[in-house]
């Protein structure tokens, strides 16, 4: 690779020029300018057709020849869908395949025409209904009597129906004047046929196809989701031309608070008030912009009407404008009415999180590069030597043989199985990086035989596509065809990937794709992929699918046994199914570690709850505070990986002096002591879709003050996490919400009321925990080098009251890396309760067995006012035995001592 | 338990009855018949509860056998190799990191005993280590006498040299003094040459003006009436001054002063010296010498790749000499370069007579005389710096830090290379590290010599070579060279651990320490 090129992509600071703004896009434009001037739509209901699963009818207006076909759907768990196409398309538009888990299944609606002019879709329920408005065309979102969400009453809808090219036009010129924009200068502008951006020009064969439509969610003025920016959790109005892209892109060090596109995309928008949650998903895949505009409840204050008819004007509300390149319109309307179950709904479409393996919520040490077996050697010996726990050694993509990915560079890493085998006996596992782009090279196996196979995207002429990348000239794997994915998931076998063990797992990069000299470091959108789809239709799900044949690939090398670990930078609707996600290539400065908050937030409240960013920042030098905060931060993230660029400082934990060394080893050693907290999260995850990482308001939907914090959020239900993200910081303003709740520190066992903010000072080894009065948070007590090395290591039980005395709390626990917890429910799910003095542990699904030796050794009992006189443990066997305790009546908290139960049988303790 | 019945047989006899992950010099902490104490004291616990999986002291010292305290230690025998303590954490966890395996008593893995093999190996590894040292040490005595020797020598030889830069120091001044001499009668006569020449140059120079208006006056004067009116100034339109391409009445009466005529006296005193530069003859239209650009540039580019002007080339040199500034005029003459690059076109004289002509003869002498004393004061000088320049290096090298015995004086002016896959590292200690591409290419610093870098206690065990290139976007390149012993000097890997941090290892005798004295026989340690 020449210097130029390295430079391209390792400018510290991203290059804006490179990336389109909304001016740059000419469906934007187009869309902009066509909806100044206001030509309606409305529906012709007399077309009216009730089908087996949807009810159909036509949509037209004045300017549109054709009229278009609306279809509403009813889904079960009380979801509507509506898909609005062309009747008959010149070609069929694409409609995103593979996102949906299944064929949702459709619930009948009862249509009862209202009076003439609209027509009336209700559920079997009733208290679910769909108000269509003829003229102009508008749907309103009935929910018991309250209309919460109103679709095209702003009149946005857009739709270009496709058109014969100009040239072929012109051969049967006399038909009718092409009535619009065919000037050579509107064509310039409106990018109909041909779109420039720098020295790039976009050929669109298929002409303008763009789509829009618009949402107002009624007295909502707190939205969120639609990944990835580096943004606020609650999503910011947009101004004109800066609106939300929605466009998988390489930006590297990307610009924090910006609305650009990054590295994938969720077309997923929720929106919350009191009492209820909605969920707006827009299926589509192609390049999206989304606007947010929120009018606040405050124009009362203003007026001079008394005070009913100025609530009847200040009520609130969000406007939200789609709008994307390509593609049908396809949306779905999640009706909540509760955050959970909107997590439910959406993950009742895309799929719930993928159950990770144990190991993989270990910590993670990954550097550009690992420079060989002897420093890989080298580094784990470290982990040992300072006592750190660690689970997974990563490789970048020096270990191959000249960026051919499932290669060793046979210098380095000569004996690839041999490394493995010391990762091994530690049973820690090893992560290497596989990307979308292939070396162009005929002796390289996996090129030749893709190449003769016609695996590849092609190009606009027809001819395999070539890009460069970081092996140089490259083409690039057509993951959007089954058979490639079967092909590419058939290379992860062990037979096929030399020197792969069943200890090495897999990470996409790039996969945006990223192609360096492409338009903004991209694809071009006419390449051609399976099914002669332009890559424009389909360009934010390429990285999804990458991730699902890979992941697909480790499951079938195990013949369906065990659980994959895949982590990807691309993604899109649904990729939480295939593994985890991280933020890409951000910088190692105090603003990036704060804003890793919201950007994780974002994604676990859009279903992928596997996620989490680079510790230490990729690029730059973090100074040691920095580094030590920041795995303090990551401690409590789902996906926990230390990562560093290539012409960084090395920056493995001991290299910071001894007291910071400590103070990582503490952080990292808090991780591990929660896994089995954080392990029953992601089953809980798994099956019942609620996300591992939420925001506050998730957990607290009925109080105000909580909709918009962002630094700081529920870990599950029991824990609140409010990370130091401030250089020099001696104390931090924890909001602890809820009136009736009750707060403890982790550390200290002080406790406070909630719905306060308190001041809790910070020394460099704090991390602010708190956990929940009613919880109980189940721990490892004692920590081992890896996961591996604490299966049998014994439990501990935090218990913490809640102002009424109880406590609940659950546990689970399996092999922790089969799938024979899914097929001889080979688990176990406990469910501890406390209530009146009495710790209960009993089985929470009565499906599972999984027998564990483990028992639990301690419990800690926090906000225990009254000095027990005696604590007795009843065990299955319905012996009784005295258990020791130590009570402090200072912190109120009972530590019960030398227990020995098993974690998973039915016993209880009784204190008296 | 079982297990370890089965291990007792191998153990030695002297091995004594103490709980599991206890050391035999602790372990009469652990009395079966008395409650323990922990060892920090901080409380004490009846004996049955020492290693019974349940963590009572704060310092871990009940559970040395079991996994249950965060910070106890557990203690490996290792019969046949190293006894080691490990972190009771990792009792049981899987792990076999004890090499007698007695750490994986109970979680289902068995470890095999390698302790036997290890200590083979590790005894093979010292006694090859002990034989370098051995021979090592015996060469840096060697060496440590040749530094003395050589230390001594270039003492001497400093001592020499400092005396006999006295006397170069005198001659020096001597030289000098006959140098200025010799130069004054020289400068003298010089000066006298040039300032008769530069007076007939004048003279030459304000004739030919005088010609030149004497032959413009004639063609003016059409009429030929001895006076040159404003009309046959008007033939001339290159004369026009107000660039409208003619020259009119008033522009041409203007030119002769308000006049209307002007006679050929006050024509070539106040009107010529107006006029010349535009002036065109009549009869050589472009003979007058041009002080303007145009006429130097234009033709240089028409001219064709062809055979360059002798004439143009001669031209040129000749304005270097009355450019160049007046400093040092002795061999000017000779030192003139082919056509300047650059510079303003200037006023060229054509004509022979411009060049100064060669000095007389007695001048001619003194110069000679001056540039004899010259060269040989000058020679003078030139020994003294090399004097010099000896005697500061002489002084660097015997002050230089060479080790606590010069032990490492023998690398100083050596450099020693090692050549990887891509590179070709080379060494030299106490100046530089270097970096060249195998395969050609100009070498990068990796630094220069910075200071000895090992620990406080075994500062010469390292030496850091700091401010070497610069890396794109990060730090100066800087290498650390370890010093290892061994019986060559070679140096044996270098790596790279952080970007522009680099590692070298220099094996030499010099870094070899004194062998401990030869063992009695063998087989005298229990442990290994």
């Amino acid at each position: 690779m020449d210097a130029a090129e390295k430079i391209s992509v390792e400018d510290e600071a991203v290059d804006k020029k490179i990336f389109k703004d909304c001016s740059k896009i000419a469906f934007y434009r187009r869309q902009k300018q066509r909806l100044s001037k206001k030509s309606t739509y409305r529906a012709l209901l007399d077309s009216v057709t009730e089908g087996k699963e949807s009810t159909r009818f036509q949509i037209i207006n004045e300017a549109a020849k054709v009229p278009l076909l609306a279809e509403v759907y009813g889904i079960e768990g009380n979801i509507f869908r509506l898909k609005i196409n062309e009747e008959t398309p010149l070609k069929p538009r694409y409609e995103v395949p593979d996102v949906l888990t299944s064929k949702p299944s459709t619930v009948r609606l009862i249509s009862c025409s209202g009076d003439t002019g609209s027509l009336v879709l209700a559920n079997g329920k009733g208290d679910l209904k769909c108000h269509i408005t003829a003229n102009p065309f508008k749907i309103d979102l009935v929910s018991e009597e309250e209309v919460v969400m109103s679709i095209n009453s702003l009149g946005q809808l857009y739709f270009e129906q496709l058109q014969i090219p100009p040239k072929q036009r012109a051969t049967k010129e006399n038909e009718e004047d092409t009535s619009d924009d065919t000037t050579q200068e509107n064509q310039e502008e409106l990018g109909l046929w041909e779109e420039k951006f720098r020295n790039f020009v976009d050929v669109k064969d298929n002409g303008p196809a763009s789509i829009g439509l618009d949402f107002s969610l009624h007295g909502f003025e707190h939205v969120y989701g639609i990944p990835q920016h580096a943004e606020s959790h609650q999503l910011k109005n947009t101004s004109d031309g800066d609106a939300y892209r929605l466009y998988n892109l390489d930006v590297y060090g990307y610009k924090i608070h910006d609305k650009m596109g990054i590295y994938g995309s969720v077309p997923y928008l929720l929106a919350h008030k009191l009492g209820r949650t909605l969920g707006v998903f827009w299926l589509n895949a192609s390049e999206t912009l989304v606007e947010i505009n929120t009018e606040p409840a405050v124009k009362y204050a203003l007026t001079q009407m008394g005070p009913v008819a100025a609530k009847e004007k200040g009520r609130s509300q969000t406007d939200v404008h789609w709008m994307s390149e390509s593609g049908i319109i396809d949306v779905f309307l999640l009706t909540g009415p509760t955050p959970s179950d909107v997590f439910k709904q959406y993950s009742y479409l895309t799929g719930t999180q993928a159950m990770p393996p144990l190991f993989s919520l270990g910590y993670h040490q990954c550097r550009w590069n690992y420079k060989d077996e002897h420093d890989v050697k080298a580094v784990d010996a470290g982990f040992d030597e300072h006592d750190i726990p660690y689970d997974v050694m990563w490789l970048d993509i020096e270990h191959t043989e000249g960026k051919r990915y499932f290669t060793w560079d046979k210098k380095r890493f000569p004996n690839p199985k041999r490394m493995q085998e010391l990762l091994r006996s530690k049973k820690r596992k090893l992560v290497v990086i596989s990307d979308p782009h292939i070396k162009i090279d005929p002796d390289y196996l996996v090129y030749a035989k893709a190449k003769e196979q016609g695996f590849f995207v092609r190009n606009h002429e027809g001819g395999d596509f070539e890009g460069v990348c970081w092996p140089g000239l490259s083409s690039y794997l057509d993951f959007t065809s089954p058979k490639v994915r079967e092909w590419y998931s058939s290379l992860f076998a062990f037979s096929v990937y030399q020197g792969s063990t069943d200890i090495l797992y897999i990470w996409n990069d790039m996969n945006e794709p990223s192609v360096f000299r492409g338009p903004e470091l991209t694809m071009q959108k006419n390449a051609i992929h399976h099914g002669n789809w332009e890559h424009r239709e389909l360009h934010n799900i390429y990285g999804f699918y990458q991730q699902m044949a890979t992941a697909e690939g480790l499951i079938q090398r195990s013949k369906g046994k065990e659980r994959p670990f895949v982590l990807t930078r691309s993604f899109f609707a649904g990729s939480q199914k295939y593994g985890a996600v991280w933020t890409g290539d951000n910088t190692a400065e105090w603003s990036y570690l704060k804003i890793s908050i919201p950007m994780l937030l974002t994604l676990s409240v859009t279903g992928i709850s596997f996620c989490g960013a680079d510790v230490g920042g990729f690029i730059g030098n973090p100074e040691a505070e920095l580094l030590v905060r920041w795995y303090q931060a990551g401690a409590y993230q789902p996906f926990f990986r230390g990562h560093a660029t290539k012409n960084t400082k090395r920056r493995e934990p001991w290299l910071f002096g001894e007291e910071h060394t400590r103070l990582i080893q503490e952080a990292i050693r808090e991780r591990y002591a929660l896994l089995p907290y954080w392990y029953s999260l992601f089953y809980s995850a798994h099956v019942a879709s609620q996300p591992v990482m939420r925001p506050l308001w998730v957990e607290f939907p009925d109080e105000l003050e909580t909709f918009s914090v962002e630094d700081e959020y529920m870990l599950g239900s029991a824990l609140l996490v409010h990370p130091v993200t401030e250089p020099k910081a001696t104390v931090v303003d924890v909001f602890l919400p809820g009136s009736s709740e009750v707060w403890y520190d982790s550390k200290t066992f002080a406790h406070w009321e909630g719905a306060c903010t308190v001041k809790i000072p910070v020394a460099l080894d704090t991390i602010p925990v708190f956990q929940r009065g009613g919880s109980v948070v189940p721990i490892k007590t004692t920590i081992g080098r890896s996961t591996g090395c604490m299966t049998d290591s014994p439990y501990g039980l935090w218990v913490a009251l809640s102002t009424k005395g109880s406590a609940v709390g659950e546990f689970y626990l399996d092999d922790g890396h089969s799938f024979q917890y899914l097929h001889q429910k080979q688990f176990l799910h406990r469910k501890f309760s406390f209530a009146s003095g009495v710790l209960i542990n009993s089985c929470a699904d009565k499906r599972g067995h999984y027998p564990s030796k483990c028992v639990v050794e301690q419990i800690l009992v926090l906000g225990l006012k009254k000095h027990p006189s005696s604590v007795t443990s009843h065990s299955p066997d319905g012996k009784a035995q005295p258990v020791a305790f130590t009570y402090c009546a200072k912190t109120s908290t009972l530590n019960l001592e030398k227990f020995s139960l098993n974690i998973g049988a039915d016993w209880k303790v009784q204190i008296q | 338990m079982l297990l370890v019945l089965l291990l007792l047989p191998m153990c030695w006899a002297v091995e004594v009855k103490r709980p599991r992950g206890v050391s035999l010099t602790n372990h009469h902490f652990y009395d079966e018949s008395k409650p323990f104490t922990c060892l920090d004291g901080s409380a004490s616990v009846p004996f049955d509860q020492v290693n019974d999986d349940y963590c009572d002291c704060k310092d871990g010292s009940d559970e040395p056998g079991t996994a249950a305290c965060p910070n106890g230690s557990f203690h490996c025998t290792n019969t046949g190799y190293k006894p080691l303590y490990i972190s009771s954490r990792w009792v049981n966890d899987g792990v076999c990191d004890c090499c007698d395996g007695t750490d994986e008593y109970n979680s289902g893995i068995v470890c095999e005993n390698t302790c036997k093999e290890k200590g083979r190996k590790e005894r093979e590894t010292l006694q090859q280590m002990a034989e370098v040292t051995r021979e090592g040490f015996r060469l840096k005595k060697i060496l440590i006498e040749d530094w003395k020797r050589a230390r001594e020598e270039k003492q001497k030889k400093l001592t020499e040299l400092q005396a006999g830069k006295k006397s170069l120091e005198d001659q020096v001044e001597l030289l000098r003094t006959l140098k200025e001499e010799a130069e004054k009668p020289e400068k003298e006569a010089k000066d006298q040459h040039r300032k008769l020449w530069e007076e007939q140059l004048a003279a030459s120079k304000a004739q030919r003006e005088q010609e030149l208006a004497t032959s413009a006056f004639q063609e003016l004067d059409d009429d030929m009436d001895g006076a040159v009116s404003v009309a046959e100034l008007q033939t001339h339109p290159e004369l026009d001054t107000d660039g409208d391409g003619a020259l009119s009445e008033g522009e041409a009466q203007t030119l002769l002063g308000g006049d209307t005529q002007t006679d050929a006296a006050s024509f070539s005193d106040r009107i010529w010296a107006a006029i010349r530069d535009k002036y065109r003859s009549e009869v050589l239209p472009t003979d007058l010498p041009s002080p303007s650009a145009p006429a130097l540039t234009e033709p240089k580019e028409e001219q064709p790749l062809g055979p360059s002007q002798p004439a143009e080339e001669e031209d040129e040199e000749e304005e270097e000499t009355e450019e160049e500034e007046g400093g040092e005029e002795g061999e000017d003459e000779d030192s003139q370069e082919t056509p300047p690059p650059a510079g303003p076109p200037q006023t060229v004289s054509p004509t022979e007579e411009d060049k100064m002509p060669p000095y007389d003869e007695q001048t001619q002498a003194f110069i000679n005389a001056a540039q004899e004393a010259r060269n040989k004061f000058e020679e003078a000088e030139r020994s003294l710096k090399d004097v010099e320049e000896s005697i500061r290096n002489l002084e660097q090298e015997i002050s230089f830090d060479f080790g606590p015995n010069g032990e490492f004086a023998y690398l100083y002016s050596q450099c020693y290379e090692l050549t990887t896959n891509e590179y070709v590292y080379r060494l030299c200690p106490f100046k530089l590290v270097s970096q060249k591409p195998k395969l050609g290419g100009s070498p990068t610093s990796l630094g220069t010599w910075g200071s000895w870098a090992g620990p406080d206690h075994d500062k010469f065990s390292a030496m850091k070579y700091e401010q070497g290139t610069g890396c794109w976007q990060g730090p100066n390149r800087s290498t650390t060279v370890r010093l290892l012993c061994g019986k060559e000097t070679v140096v044996t890997s270098t790596t790279e651990p952080s970007r522009c941090e680099y590692l070298m290892e220099l094996m030499t005798p010099a870094a070899c320490p004194e062998p401990p004295p030869e063992p009695p026989a063998s087989g005298n340690r229990d442990e290994l």
